[in-house]
């Protein structure tokens, strides 16, 4: 258990090493200013990264083995029935899908980052759950329906330019303040907890279904995932908008069958 | 001191109910399947439970870690350049943060190996261990390129002001384009390769840094011209893998 902690600890050292390398450079040669609050600084980044070790060495203890385990069950034709013809036979793997998707969004710890930068950029109009729950449903949507992809063999690229063109019309009409979020928001969803678990499903499904290969079929699971908050996250700034002027409108009214005659 | 530490103690206590309510959908929702769908009992119950625990101190002390040193340090350095007022220099700087982050990903190294095991298999290069090895490093330098040339672009967006749409809407057109004419092979992973490459380190720096420079460059606001940093890191990728595909295929 020490061994593993140490060895997270490690290889998150090394993955940090080249960014730490690059800041400090810039900073002291061509900034070439001392770090203010640096013992702060300092300590914040150890924080950060003592925090990622645990955090992936707990996963990797903890959630993947079982989450990989259960999406192998889930797709096993033990559990789906051999005479399963039918992509709704596949009900369980869409519903766990989505579920595990919205889960391991909420968990995801960048967007955690960009949320908190977000709410207090926009003084508090955007709040740090609104904008996560928009993206967690986005990715719970996206990697469901990424599933029933791998199920019908139907092509990856279909969806992604009919998902281009919802993209495309949806910032036609969103809110001008949100979309440079939204578009961010799609990057972020997919790291360190959703990546895993989710090419896991992916692979065990693609090595299930009939006439699927697991090399060709198993990708493009994180392209759903990153796709869909982008349109959640627009939605989401609509249907405020939406409500905000419903509100607005009523406040209206009342004011006018207020008015004395 | 003491207060301080009070603060710093009230603070980590705070962060721990947030990463407790953060991490509970997970155990939730594989409980719920593991015991009345696949209908199997919790396997090492013991070792879960040590794990959730870790993964709580962890990300209570990354989210305490990230508000005292990486949102500080981007946004420090980002007024820094911006009073430096030397645009090469930037430009260095944001090339160096996209490529430097990414070369070195492990999501990233994981995905390529498997790329090109799919390319051996499909005949597109010799099936020995030296040329998968070639591909794989190759494809990884394609998707570090990728991420610096985005960050440039997007440090070049915010200095200037341009609106992000007429970019994101005119690389939609260049991958949907480029996926008619790639080898079909190498879409999967290219359409992926873009989110694999924004990592749990680089997304609070790079949101810090664009944000600090939207504020502190005058007439831009924060909101649309702060963020649209990691779209462009999570988009060229896509285009940068399919045109990789082109030239070796």
């Amino acid at each position: 258990m020490l061994e593993q902690l140490v060895l997270a600890v490690v290889n998150t050292l090394f993955d940090v090493a080249p960014i730490v390398a690059i800041l400090l450079f810039f900073q002291l040669f061509v900034l070439r200013r001392p770090l203010p609050h640096l013992k702060r600084t300092l300590l914040g980044f150890g924080y950060v990264l003592v925090g990622l070790a645990l955090f992936l060495a707990g996963l990797e203890k903890a959630l993947f083995p079982l989450g990989r385990l259960m999406a192998k069950s889930l797709t096993d034709p033990a559990f789906i029935g051999t005479a399963a013809a039918s992509w709704r036979d596949y009900g369980w793997v869409y519903a766990f899908a989505a579920a595990i998707g919205f889960a391991t969004t909420v968990a995801e710890p960048a967007l955690i980052a960009v949320s908190i930068k977000a709410s207090e950029v926009s003084g508090g109009t955007i709040t740090v759950w609104g904008l996560r729950t928009a993206v967690a449903i986005g990715v719970a949507l996206g990697i469901a329906l990424g599933s029933f992809r791998i199920v019908t063999g139907t092509p990856l690229h279909w969806y992604i330019v009919a998902g281009y063109v919802v993209v495309v019309v949806q910032t036609y009409f969103a809110p001008r303040t949100i979309i440079p979020l939204a578009y961010d928001s799609g990057g972020v969803t997919t790291s360190t907890v959703t990546v895993p678990l989710v090419a896991a499903l992916g692979l065990g499904l693609a090595s299930t279904v009939p006439g699927r290969s697991p090399l060709l079929d198993g990708f493009g699971l994180i392209a759903f995932a990153s796709l869909f908050p982008i349109m959640s996250v627009m939605g989401y700034a609509q249907i405020g908008d939406w409500r905000a002027r419903r509100a607005a409108r009523r406040r209206q009214t009342r004011a006018l069958q207020d008015q004395p005659f | 001191m003491p207060a301080e530490m009070r603060q710093l103690l009230h603070d980590l206590l705070r962060s721990l109910r947030d990463s407790l309510r953060d991490l509970a959908p997970i155990v939730l929702v594989v409980a719920f399947f593991q015991l009345a769908v696949v209908r199997a009992p919790l396997p090492d119950l013991g070792g879960m439970l040590a794990g959730a625990a870790l993964v709580v101190a962890g990300l209570t002390l990354f989210v305490r870690g990230l508000e005292m040193g990486l949102f500080p340090i981007g946004e420090t350095m980002a007024y820094g350049f911006a009073r430096k007022g030397s645009v090469a220099w930037l430009l260095l700087f944001a090339f160096a943060l996209g490529f430097g982050t990414t070369i070195a990903e492990p999501a990233l190294i994981a995905i390529a190996e498997e790329a090109a095991t799919v390319a051996a298999q499909d005949g597109a290069i010799a099936v020995t261990e030296g040329a998968r090895a070639n591909y794989a490093y190759g494809l990884r330098l394609t998707v570090a390129l990728s991420v610096g040339a985005a960050v440039v672009l997007g440090v070049v967006r915010i200095l200037k002001g341009w609106p992000l749409h007429g970019f994101i809407m005119a690389g939609y057109v260049l991958v949907v384009i480029m996926t008619e004419i790639a080898p079909p092979e190498i879409i999967g992973i290219a359409y992926d390769s873009g989110g694999v490459t924004t990592s749990t380190v680089t997304v609070p720096l790079v949101t810090a840094l664009g944000v600090g420079l939207a504020q502190s460059i005058r007439g831009r606001n924060p909101l649309l011209d702060g963020f649209g940093l990691i779209a462009f890191a999570s988009l060229t990728p896509m285009i940068f893998v399919m045109g990789y595909g082109m030239v070796i295929g």
